[in-house]
């Protein structure tokens, strides 16, 4: 019945399907195009059919695409598992009853509004020897005065962790919050009246409920950290000495300054590869949507 | 709801000493609440005093208050341009990601159409097309069409970037309103437009507030397409604005602070007001899927 009225969801979807074809699905079809050109808008002598050749350097000719491969996963894997731990712990608090619970959610899931430039902007100014909080830190005996983690390489890694996290916990905390409170209250009365402790009540009962919407936060989380350069790109722009370049944030350097159109589609569509095979991967082996 | 139950039980024998086992103690909550509030506020303490403190002031309280670093960047930098501009992008796409999203989203959950499965697919696989990525070829789309330096093609570009979890959310929240009401006000006589407006959007409130919301905050923070796409400085969003001024290495961190307080009170206000709504919404849709 449903099927026969034909006419009226395709009006309803048209706007959808046309802003998305057009602005999304087309610009990767022309990314993967423009990959196997050469496409250079400074040396326009050059371009024409690449074949795989872009492939070919970017394999095996091109270290900085595999160390900024290879700080990507770093990046995804350090940020997600760290914000999951801290976003899970600040959600299973957060939805106890208790004074001030109202203002507190309020406050800790502020960040989240956050831009990236802006937390840079923030962090840069905690981190900063002159300005930042490690010269009060000193006074009370913590650490010297010339702390200065972003200048340090052994310490920026770390020092853009930390402010990602300050921005990135909160997703997970309210994504989590909100799946807790489906929970029915009814499985934690009968088991604490079979006197389970709150431990196993919270691996028995509370972690199989989070398990899908884990899952799909960690994923989506991942993609996202993965995509994401507006922290980076402000914050360390990459430096020093690419230490900090994720693989999106070579290409935007590759894009806005150096007009290597042709290679930077070809590492845009080898990172979109990655990303595809990870994400069908993930879902794959963490069983999404089973029941245990 | 799902914590202390404290049951009236008549017991006549002595009670058997089962431990509260459903009972945090308080310090189990404040204490690790504290700490956690004490690395989310401080970073926001340090920015507000930076703003408000005269300049070359050592304090750490924003006093005596001074406004002398607003104006700087409001008039001196341009940022209340900038702010106009984010606000205009911001409603801008809140509308129509909104306007598309629940036309689509209540097509796809209320009818079943020849095509409906492929554009489900297709929808999750833009969810791993990164951003940065199509800078090189959105911007030669908007040179085509004559948008470079137009705010309306950052609207583009993040209505675009919206709409598939937009659509899903409200697809979602669709499906948990009981069909049942609207063929109830079919019966009574409304049309199918007039059953919807009726009956289905009061109840899809919490999903067009987070649906609004994520649409606003995203793209009052979207950086990196204001970057590529816009050049002219009078065109600029608070984001790129603030970027510039990170930039400066003889960063001025009272303007840096002033310009940070003022891209960032809308959309943490605006994210206090939601932030209930946005659980709400989150847990009746999206995670269920």
């Amino acid at each position: 019945m449903r099927v026969a009225r034909s006419r009226t969801p395709y009006v309803l979807i048209a706007p959808a399907v046309i802003a998305m074809l057009g602005f999304l699905v087309y610009p990767m079809g022309s990314v993967i195009y423009y990959s196997l050109q050469h496409y250079d808008v400074t040396q326009p002598w050059d371009n024409g059919f690449a074949g795989l050749g872009n492939f070919r350097v970017l394999l095996f000719e091109d270290p900085l695409f595999w160390q900024s491969l290879g700080f990507s996963v770093k990046w995804v894997v350090v940020e997600v598992v760290l914000q999951l731990l801290f976003g899970l712990a600040l959600a299973l608090i957060v939805n106890e009853t208790f004074i001030g619970r109202a203002i507190s959610r309020a406050l800790v899931f502020s960040p989240w509004a956050v831009s990236g430039v802006l937390t840079t902007g923030i962090w840069i100014l905690l981190y900063n020897p002159s300005t930042g909080i490690f010269r009060y830190l000193a006074d009370i005996g913590v650490g010297g005065y010339d702390t200065a983690p972003l200048a340090d390489p052994s310490t920026v890694f770390a020092a853009a962790v930390v402010a990602e996290l300050w921005r990135g916990v909160p997703f997970f905390a309210i994504l989590l919050l909100a799946d807790l409170q489906t929970v029915s209250g009814e499985l934690y009365e009968a088991a604490s009246v079979d006197g389970a402790s709150r431990i196993r009540r919270f691996v028995h009962i509370t972690l199989p409920h989070l398990k899908d919407a884990i899952i799909l936060s960690t994923l989506l989380r991942a993609v996202w950290e993965f995509n994401n350069v507006d922290l980076l790109y402000t914050l360390t722009g990459g430096g020093p000495a690419h230490q900090t370049t994720t693989l999106p944030l070579y290409v935007a350097a590759k894009a806005v300054q150096s007009h290597d159109f042709g290679y930077g589609s070809a590492l845009t569509t080898a990172a979109f590869l990655v990303l595809t095979f990870f994400s069908i991967a993930y879902l794959r082996l963490s069983k999404f949507g089973a029941r245990s | 709801m799902t914590t202390t139950l404290i049951r009236p039980v008549a017991q006549a024998a002595p009670p058997i000493t089962r431990k509260p086992a459903n009972r945090v103690s308080r310090w189990q909550i404040y204490l690790p609440l504290g700490l956690y509030l004490l690395f989310t506020l401080v970073p926001f303490y340090w920015m507000v005093v930076f703003a408000f403190r005269p300049r070359g002031s050592d304090s750490l309280l924003p006093w005596p208050v001074t406004l002398d670093n607003f104006e700087h960047v409001w008039t001196g930098m341009g940022f209340s341009v900038f702010f106009q501009n984010s606000l205009l992008v911001g409603v801008a796409s809140l509308i129509s990601t909104t306007v598309i999203a629940l036309a689509g989203g209540y097509a796809l959950a209320r009818y079943d159409f020849r095509g409906r499965q492929a554009f489900l697919v297709g929808m999750l696989c833009t969810q791993f097309i990164p951003g940065a990525m199509m800078l090189i070829p959105l911007f030669e789309i908007f040179r085509t069409l004559g948008l470079v330096n137009s705010l309306w093609a950052l609207v583009i570009a993040e209505t675009v970037f919206q709409l598939p979890l937009s659509l899903i959310l409200i697809s979602g929240f669709v499906k948990n309103i009981p069909i049942e009401l609207e063929q109830a006000a079919w019966v009574d006589g409304c049309s199918r437009l007039r059953g919807f407006f009726a009956v289905v959007l009061p109840m899809l409130r919490p999903a067009l507030v987070a649906v609004g919301s994520f649409a606003f905050i995203h793209s009052w923070n979207n950086f990196l397409f204001a970057l590529m796409f816009v050049n002219e400085q009078d065109k600029f969003t608070l984001p790129v604005g603030l970027a510039f001024t990170i930039g400066e290495f003889s960063a001025d961190f009272g303007a840096l602070a002033a310009g940070g307080v003022v891209a960032a009170v809308p959309v943490v206000l605006v994210f206090a007001v939601i932030q209930r709504y946005l659980v709400q919404g989150l847990s009746a849709g999206a995670v269920k899927g």
